[in-house]
C-alpha cells in the first residue's frame, strides 16, 4: 500500500542525505520526495511517498524516528488527510488540439500558464491520481515535458504536526 | 577572574577530558596536527599510538566492551578516516559506544578534492548512530557533549565528529565552557517499558509450560546481568545466550543451556524450537540465531524486550513487544512476579527440565581426542579456561577459533567475552585485546585468534611493545582459513578454493621475537598444558602462543541452512 510520510527535520547540513540514505541502505523505495523550509527557520518539512506492507512501513517509520535529525513524523495515510501535487506540463498545441487541450485543462481545473503559437504550458494541482488522469486524458496530444513536484500533504481537522 | 582562551584543538582536548576520557587511540596526520600539538601540551589524557587506524577503532571498541565506557579514536583525514571505517562498522553492528574524531581538510578546500580529502560524513553515514561536522570552534564543547550523550544512551553506537583543520587553528582563541547537560529535541531515550505490556508479558510467562529465556548483547550493554540472574532463578526457567550475550548469565550455572544459534548447543536450540514461550531480552532475532524464519519456534509466543523499537518485530513478530531499558523492564518484571498470585506451573516445568536434561545427555560439546598427540582446537580453549580460572578477558577474531572460544570458555561474567558478532571482522581480536589491557592493566587479556585473522592486524605487536601490554595471544593454527574450509568441506565437495596457505605461513615465534616479544610453539597435546601455563606465567610480557591444531576439525553443532533451529549437524556423520 502507498503511504505518505511527513517529517519535520532539523534544518542541518546532511540531514536530508541521512533520510534518503536510510531508504537506499535498507532497500525501501521512494516514490516521491518533497522538501522545503517551514515557517520555523530551524525545521524543514519533508514528505515521502513510499510503498510497502504494514510491516515494512512500521520499520520505515521506526528507523526514520531513530535518525537524530528527525524531530517528528506522521504517516498521513493513517488518517484523513489532504494530499496535493503540482504538475507543470508542456504540450504541443496546434490545430484542433489547441481547443481540445484547453477544454480538458478546464475540466481538470488546470491553468494554462504559458502560451506560444504551438505550445501550451499547463499547471495542474491535485492528488497524484488526478494528475495521472489528466495525463491519460490528453494522451492524444504530444507531451513535450512533464515536471511534477511530488506529493505534499497535511492531516485534516485538528491534528497537527509541529514541535 | 581571567577568562581562559583556548584554540579549537585545545578546546577539543579539554572537552574530552571534561567528559571523563582517559585514553584516546589514534594516529596523526596533516589534518589533525593542531590537535596532536594540543595533546602534547597536556598530561591528562593518554594517547595510544596504534600502527593502523583500523586497530585504533578496534582497540577503542575492546575498551568500550570491557568497561562500558565509550572508546575514543582520533584519526587524520582521507586515508586515516577510511582506515577507521571497518572498525566503526564493527562497533555499529554490535551497538558499541564509540567516538571517532576525524580530521578534515581546511574548510575552504572542502569539495575541491583537496589533498587527503574524503567525505567522512558521507562514507560513514550508514554505519554511525550520528555524525557531526564542526563548523565553528566555539561549537566543539556542545558537539562533544552531544556526541557522548548520543553514543552512550539508548541503543549505543559510534558517533563521528569531523573537524576541518582551520577549526583547530592554534592562533585563534576562544572562551571555553563545557556544558553540564544536553538536550536534543529530536532524540529521546526510552526508559521505562509500558507497564501494561510488561504485565501482559508476565502473565504469559508465568503460565508457560515450556519457557525459555533468550538473551543477547543488550543485557551485557544494558548492565542487566544481575537482574537477569535474579529473574531466571526466581522462575527456575532455562536460559540461553547469543554469541553477543555470553557472560550475561553465568555459563557454569545449572539453568544455562549454552549458546544458541548456528553453532549453539543441541539443548539450547532444541529448547528454543520446542518452547511455548520465548522471552527475548536485548536480542534481535538475528539470522544466525533463528535459521529459517518461517520455521522458527513454531509453537512459541514471543515476548520481546529491547531498548530499540526498530529491533522489535523486525524479523520475528513479537506477540508482546516491550520497549525500554533492560534494567527498568527487568526490575518491573521482578516486582510484578513477586506481587503476583500467579505461580509458575512447576509440574509442567519439571517435565520441561526433564526433556532438557535428556537433550543435555547428548553432550554435544564432548571432545573426542584426536590421538597421536595431535591437539584438537577445543582442547586448547579448555586448557585456557583452566589455567585462567575462567576469569580472563577473552577477545576473539572470526572463524572456527571464535566459535570454539564461545563454546568452550565458560564465561560467568558479562564484558569478559569481546568479539565481533555482528560484522564478523577478522582482525578485530588482537587490537581489541590491547584496548582491554589498557583499560585493565592488571587483568589477563587474551586474544584467541586464527593464523588467518591474526595476520590482518599483526602490526599492533609494535604498539604492544611501545606500551608494554602483556596481551596473551592464543593462535589456533590450523594452517587454513578454517571456517571457509569447513563450508567448502560441507557444501563444495571439499574444493578448497583459496582457503589454504600452509606453505607460506610465517614463523610466528620469530615474528613475535622480531617485535621484542616472546613466542611459543606448541605441537603436541602432551605439552599443551605445561607450555600454556609457562606462557601465562610471564605476566608482564606479550606472549604469542602458536598452537598447531588438527586442521580437519569442524565446528559442531552447526545449523542446517534453511531448516528450523532443531535442524543441526552434530558431527561429520550425525545430524538431528
Ligand atoms: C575481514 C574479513 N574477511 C573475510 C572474512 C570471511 N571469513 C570468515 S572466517 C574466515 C577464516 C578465518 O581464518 P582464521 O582466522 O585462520 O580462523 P579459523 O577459521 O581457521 O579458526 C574468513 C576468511 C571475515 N570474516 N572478515
Ligand atoms: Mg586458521
Amino acid at each position: 500500500m502507498r503511504h505518505i510520510i511527513s517529517i519535520l527535520l532539523e534544518n542541518q547540513p546532511g540531514a536530508l542525505s541521512r533520510v534518503v540514505g536510510l531508504f537506499s541502505q535498507r532497500n525501501y523505495n521512494i516514490e516521491s520526495l518533497t522538501v522545503a523550509p517551514t515557517d520555523d527557520q530551524t525545521l524543514s518539512r519533508l514528505t515521502i511517498t513510499t510503498i510497502g506492507d504494514d510491516r515494512k512501513i512500521e520499520q520505515i517509520t521506526k528507523h526514520l524516528n531513530k535518525l537524530i535529525d528527525v524531530v517528528k513524523l506522521v504517516d498521513l495515510t493513517e488518517g484523513a488527510h489532504i494530499e496535493r501535487e503540482l504538475m507543470l506540463i508542456k504540450v504541443k498545441a496546434t490545430g484542433a488540439q489547441r481547443d481540445e487541450v484547453k477544454r480538458t485543462t478546464d475540466i481538470f481545473r488546470g491553468q494554462i500558464v504559458d502560451v506560444t503559437n504551438t505550445i501550451y504550458t499547463i499547471q495542474l494541482v491535485g492528488t497524484s491520481e488526478k494528475l495521472d488522469s489528466f495525463l491519460a486524458a490528453i494522451s492524444g496530444t504530444t507531451v513535450l515535458e512533464v515536471a511534477r513536484t511530488g506529493v505534499s500533504g497535511i492531516s485534516r481537522g485538528e491534528k497537527v504536526l509541529n514541535v | 577572574m581571567k577568562v581562559e582562551l583556548l584554540s579549537g584543538g585545545e578546546i577539543l582536548i579539554r572537552a574530552l577530558h571534561d567528559e571523563g576520557v582517559d585514553i584516546i587511540y589514534g594516529y596523526p596526520g596533516g589534518a589533525v596536527l593542531h590537535i596532536y600539538d594540543a595533546l602534547f601540551n597536556q598530561d591528562k589524557i593518554e594517547h595510544i599510538l596504534v600502527r593502523h587506524e583500523q586497530a585504533a577503532t578496534h582497540a577503542a571498541d575492546g575498551y568500550a566492551r570491557a568497561t562500558g565506557r565509550p572508546g575514543v579514536v582520533l584519526v587524520t583525514s582521507g586515508p586515516g578516516a577510511t582506515n577507521a571505517i571497518t572498525g566503526i562498522a564493527t562497533a555499529f553492528m554490535d551497538s558499541i559506544p564509540m567516538i571517532v574524531i576525524s580530521g578534515q581538510v581546511h574548510s575552504s578546500l572542502i569539495g575541491s578534492d583537496g589533498f587527503q580529502e574524503t567525505d567522512m560524513i558521507g562514507i560513514s553515514r550508514p554505519i554511525v548512530k550520528h555524525s557531526f561536522m564542526v563548523q565553528n570552534p566555539e561549537d566543539i564543547p556542545m558537539i562533544v557533549k552531544k556526541a557522548f550523550y548520543i553514543a552512550t544512551t539508548g541503543r549505543p553506537g559510534p558517533v563521528v565528529i569531523d573537524i576541518p583543520k582551520d577549526i583547530t587553528d592554534p592562533n585563534k582563541k576562544f572562551k571555553y565552557h563545557y556544558p553540564e547537560s544536553v538536550k536534543l529535541r529530536s532524540y529521546s531515550v526510552p526508559s521505562k517499558g509500558h507497564t501494561g505490556q510488561i504485565k501482559k508479558a508476565m502473565e504469559i510467562l508465568l503460565a508457560a509450560k515450556r519457557p525459555i529465556i533468550y538473551t543477547g548483547g543488550g543485557v551485557v550493554q544494558g548492565n542487566g546481568s544481575d537482574l537477569l540472574k535474579e529473574l531466571a532463578r526466581l522462575l527456575n526457567y532455562p536460559v540461553t545466550n547469543t554469541l553477543m550475550g555470553l557472560g550475561a548469565y553465568p555459563a557454569t550455572d545449572r539453568q544455562f543451556l549454552g549458546m544458541l544459534g548456528m553453532h549453539g548447543t543441541y539443548e539450547a536450540n532444541m529448547a528454543m524450537h520446542c518452547s511455548d514461550v520465548v522471552l527475548g531480552i536485548g536480542v534481535r532475532f538475528d539470522d544466525r540465531v533463528t535459521n529459517n524464519i518461517s520455521k522458527f519456534c513454531p509453537g512459541a509466543k514471543i515476548l520481546h524486550v529491547d531498548i530499540d523499537p526498530a529491533a522489535i518485530s523486525k524479523t520475528v513478530s513479537a506477540d508482546v513487544p516491550i520497549v525500554g531499558s533492560i534494567t527498568s523492564v527487568l526490575e518491573e518484571m521482578l516486582q510484578l512476579i513477586k506481587q503476583s498470585d500467579a505461580r509458575v506451573d512447576t509440574q509442567s516445568l519439571d517435565l520441561w527440565w526433564q526433556q532438557i536434561e535428556g537433550w543435555r545427555e547428548k553432550d554435544c560439546l564432548k571432545v573426542t581426542p584426536a590421538g597421536n598427540d595431535v591437539i584438537k582446537p577445543q582442547q586448547v580453549i579448555q586448557c585456557l579456561y583452566e589455567i585462567t580460572n575462567g576469569e580472563a578477558y577473552v577477545s576473539s577474531d572470526v572463524g572456527q577459533h571464535q566459535m570454539f572460544a564461545a563454546q568452550y570458555y565458560k564465561f560467568d561474567e558479562p564484558r569478559r567475552w569481546i568479539n565481533s558478532g555482528g560484522l564478523g571482522t577478522m582482525g578485530f581480536g588482537f587490537p581489541a585485546a590491547m584496548g582491554v589491557q589498557l583499560a585493565f592493566p592488571d587483568a589477563v587479556s587474551v586474544c584467541v585468534t586464527g593464523e588467518g585473522s591474526f595476520q590482518m592486524n599483526l602490526q599492533e605487536l609494535a604498539t604492544c611493545m611501545q606500551y608494554r601490554l602483556p596481551v596473551k595471544i592464543v593462535c589456533l593454527n590450523n594452517e587454513a582459513l578454517g571456517m571457509v574450509k569447513q563450508w567448502q568441506d560441507m557444501q563444495y565437495g571439499g574444493r578448497y578454493s583459496h582457503s589454504t596457505y600452509a606453505e607460506s605461513l610465517p614463523d610466528f615465534v620469530k615474528l613475535a621475537e622480531a617485535y621484542g616479544h616472546v613466542g611459543v610453539r606448541i605441537e603436541k597435546l602432551s605439552e599443551l598444558k605445561d607450555k600454556m601455563t609457562e606462557a601465562f606465567a610471564l605476566k608482564d610480557r606479550l606472549v604469542f602462543i602458536d598452537v598447531l591444531v588438527d586442521p580437519m576439525e569442524h565446528v559442531y553443532p552447526m545449523a542446517i541452512a534453511g531448516g528450523a533451529m532443531k535442524d543441526m549437524y552434530l558431527s561429520k556423520t550425525e545430524r538431528t
